[in-house]
């Protein structure tokens, strides 16, 4: 089982507490009708399908309830970090350094 | 199959020599969900919500657990709470919140007994030395969403949504008894 940090409540808990919910960083448009078709169709189904480190929203559901954001390496299944929703997308360089 | 839920009675509902469940009396139940500065809504309960997630606090009348960033349970064994819920839409002009009551939503299982801890890994994934004597959690027993109430190192409250109720009881009958019958 994966242990996962939540953000949140400063805790590294089993998967079994968390739902995973797709890709991260995938913000909806300021002015939607200004939206054309192609548009539409990248923000509701075009989604990365990374090999490596992925950015992603998990939700701590049977805990404090609250989404937040991962880099999870979809090769290894190993978490590079979490951080709260809302908050800047961290520098992968950042984050793979320590890996090495 | 499973028994209708108004058939929990308060009282003991099984119990071994490792173990114990027992319905626990009715109580009123209030959602609570605020943002920003809590000191109006803290004067308003009499008891203090800044901690950490999984802390609890109380007063005469309620107890409350922070179950997330924004959001609390509160707990009332008198019954009345009608003071502390206008003292609270008073507030809600200058500070909106929503305070809700949930009474009727769930029920709370008294689980106590030598391997009290050792029973709620049945169904617990997380390890339950990680919650504190006077703190709980918002946990998962067997898949079902939970608050847990860590009361004493063996003495703990569960409060479980009705319809999953009878499941849960029955897993932790069952863990009662299995535990009892090991041989050391
Ligand atoms: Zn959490």
């Amino acid at each position: 089982m994966l242990l996962i940090h939540c953000p949140y409540c400063n805790e590294t808990l089993p998967e079994a507490e968390f739902t995973y919910a797709g890709q991260a960083h995938i913000v909806r448009a300021e002015d939607p009708s200004s939206q054309s078709d192609d548009q539409w169709e990248e923000f509701l189904f075009i989604r990365a399908n990374v090999k490596g480190p992925h950015y992603e929203r998990w939700r701590h559901f049977h805990g404090c309830g609250r989404y937040f954001n991962a880099v999870r390496d979809t090769v290894s299944d190993k978490f590079l970090t979490t951080y709260e929703a809302g908050a800047p997308r961290p520098d992968l360089a950042s984050l793979t350094e320590g890996q090495k | 199959m499973n028994a209708p839920v108004s058939s929990f009675t308060p009282g003991t509902l099984v119990e071994t020599s490792a173990a114990s469940v027992s319905a626990a009396m009715p109580c009123t139940r209030l959602s609570l969900r605020a943002r920003g500065d809590l000191a109006p809504f803290e004067a308003a309960l009499g008891l203090s919500l800044g901690g950490h997630i999984g802390s609890r606090s109380s007063s005469d009348a309620l107890e409350a657990m922070r179950l997330g960033p924004d959001e609390w349970i509160l707990h009332s064994r008198h019954g009345d709470v009608s003071g502390v819920v206008a003292e609270m839409a008073a507030l809600y002009d200058s500070h909106p919140h929503s305070l809700v009551d949930v009474t009727g939503r769930e029920v709370t299982l008294v689980i106590e007994g030598a391997r009290a801890a050792e029973l709620l890994t049945l169904g617990c994934p997380r390890n339950i030395d990680t919650i504190q004597p006077g703190a709980g959690r918002r946990t998962a027993f067997d898949g079902v969403t939970v608050v847990l109430w860590r009361d004493g190192e063996s003495s703990f409250r569960m409060d479980v949504w009705n319809s999953f109720a009878p499941h849960v009881y029955e897993l932790l009958a069952i863990g009662c008894r299995e535990l009892a019958a090991e041989r050391h």
